[in-house]
């Protein structure tokens, strides 16, 4: 995580099936060094990994009035967000329940978690 | 009336079959699903990671399965969902294929078809396929069961979890679950490596901290009304427990991740040729089966690891599967047998356990020939070389393979050309020399 300053992370990239143990070796919060990396593609993975972590976060949340009795609708961050915002977000989405119809794109929840990054839909729910 | 072509699954395998028949020429189409929605499997797969390679973004399962409704609504291919198939037959004589349906709103129908692709999917291997011994308390799911039951009834299974297995399903489940609020306490795996992905181990398991024990298995499942926890053993290297390992965990949840198997019981009812590697049936580089005008692609023919592979080798089969319907269509009933010999069968050494296609006939190539295949064992600095005759036609290096992710070879059309009265091709993994 990002609050590491100084030392060593070790990760596992996850580019190919190899998954090289990376040592990512950080001083005054910055990266110094990736090694254990076999290709270019772990030490960029390395350096993000440990500077500024990211994921989609995926979810479901309730729905009502839906005429085919589907009970809930998929959803995602429309973009990534910090590693350390992913329970945030989940719990900006829990307890959520939107109307039908449910359209892919719509906005479930803006503004997630305060990320700027809105929840939409990932399925027609009618 | 006869279709042309009849797809047996709407998942993602049978939406990209039924679309590419029809970019192919084909439009007499019927997909039966015995869902009440097309998209199969996608439906509960919530998660990213979906169309990198089809649609060069990522997309959740939903979100991929949409793409292709959406192509096949827009071309006005038929479809009717809430339908199970219970029977296919094909003619000896005429080669038309029988499929028999049942649904609530049409009843049972028989439908004809002068081809068919299987594209049925595969199937959660059970508890009772894995003989663990103990009562049959509830709590105990398979990863699929779990994520239909949170992902689309919006149920949490359990609160304290452990994992057997780690295939991917169960993996995503993992985080699935810590993320609803439930305890993950340990991903158990019999095996030296894992089952799944890598990326899924990273950010499934590791992202939270949940434990991954290789070469470790449930040996106990105790409670008699609902799971009160299990006990986890270390394995030795004959996959047997050591005694003296055990370790109990107090969980009320066991969810079961140990593998898929392709759906094969209308291709064995119908007579095809089923390889007990795959557990699909043995199909040519056409994806015919051993039944003439009945193709098979996806999970029913062996269990991927990405859908986007699903989606291109369904496409091929459905192209395959439109250009046998004209022929035969043509023919009036006159099949032309000659033309269905299924060439040479794919021999392999040095680590893969199956190829698909099993057969290549080299009369029959037209455009590139994709051989996929997986390895038994995690193998390192090794080359793949495909040896026509013995002379190595393509070499590839692969610094490792692992029984986790399916490996593929592109045979170029060209290859074929000038190799007519091809007698033997083999697959060979070598280590590499020094």
């Amino acid at each position: 995580m990002s609050e590491l300053k100084s030392g060593h992370r070790v990760l596992t990239c996850i580019n190919c099936p190899l998954g090289c143990t990376l040592d990512v070796e950080i001083a005054d919060g910055e990266v110094v060094r990736v090694t254990g990396n076999t290709c270019k593609r772990g030490e960029v993975y390395g350096r993000k990994e440990v500077t500024n972590p990211t994921r989609i976060v995926t979810s479901s949340v309730f729905v009502s009035g839906s005429s085919t009795g589907a009970r809930t609708v998929s959803c995602k961050t429309a973009s990534d967000v910090p590693k350390d915002k992913i329970f945030d977000v989940i719990d900006a989405v829990r307890g959520v329940t939107v109307p039908c119809p449910v359209h892919i794109g719509d906005v479930i929840v803006p503004d997630a978690a305060g990320c700027g990054v809105d929840v939409i839909a990932t399925k027609e729910v009618f | 009336m006869i279709y042309d072509l009849i797809v047996i699954g709407g998942g993602p395998a049978g939406l990209a079959a039924a679309s590419a028949a029809h970019d192919a020429g084909s439009r007499e189409i019927l997909v039966l699903e015995r869902d009440e929605r097309l998209g199969g499997i996608l439906n509960q797969c919530i998660h990213n990671g979906f169309g990198l390679h089809t649609f060069k973004e990522e997309l959740t399962g939903p979100e991929y399965a949409q793409r292709y409704i959406d192509i096949l609504t827009g071309k006005g291919i038929e479809y009717k969902t809430d339908t199970m198939v219970l029977d296919i037959s094909s003619d000896k004589d005429t080669l038309i294929k029988t499929v028999t349906a049942v649904s609530g709103s049409d009843g049972l129908t028989v439908y004809s078809a002068y081809a068919v692709v299987l594209a049925m999917g595969c199937r959660e291997r059970s508890r009772g396929a894995l003989n663990i011994p103990g009562y049959r308390p509830a709590g105990i799911f398979s990863a699929g069961t779990a994520q239909r039951l949170v992902n689309i009834e919006g149920y949490l299974p359990g609160r304290r979890v452990v994992i057997l297995g780690s295939g991917d399903i169960g993996l995503i489940m993992a985080r699935r679950m810590t993320l609803e609020g439930a305890k993950v306490l340990a991903c158990a795996e019999l095996m030296p490596y894992s089952g799944g992905l890598k990326r899924n181990i990273v950010q499934c398991l590791d992202d939270f901290g949940i434990p991954l024990l290789l070469s470790h298995t449930v040996t106990e499942i105790r409670g008699k009304e609902r799971v009160t926890g299990v006990v986890i053993s270390e394995v030795g290297e004959d996959r047997k427990p050591i005694p003296g390992t055990e370790r109990f965990y107090e969980c009320d949840t066991l969810l079961l991740s140990v593998g898929l198997l392709p759906e094969n019981e209308l291709s064995k009812e119908l007579g095809t040729e089923i390889s007990p590697v795959t557990g699909g049936p043995v199909v040519s580089e056409s994806f015919e089966t051993s039944v003439p005008g009945v193709f098979a692609a996806g999970n029913v023919l062996h269990v991927h690891d990405l859908v986007d592979f699903v989606s291109e080798e369904a496409a091929a089969a459905g192209a395959h599967a439109a250009a046998f319907a004209a022929e035969l269509k043509d023919r009036a009933g006159a099949p032309d047998t000659e033309l269905r010999d299924r060439g040479i069968e794919i021999t392999f050494d040095g680590g893969p356990r199956y190829t698909v296609p099993q057969f290549i006939n080299p009369a029959h190539v037209s455009g590139p020939v994709k051989v996929r295949f997986r390895v038994g064992s995690v193998l390192k600095n090794r080359v793949v070389k495909v040896l026509f005759d013995g002379n190595c036609v393509l070499s590839k290096k692969r610094n490792v393979m692992a029984p986790g992710e399916m490996e593929e070879l592109l045979l170029k059309e060209e290859l074929f050309a000038g190799n007519r009265g091809l007698k033997e091709i083999r697959i060979s993994v070598e280590e590499e020399s020094v």
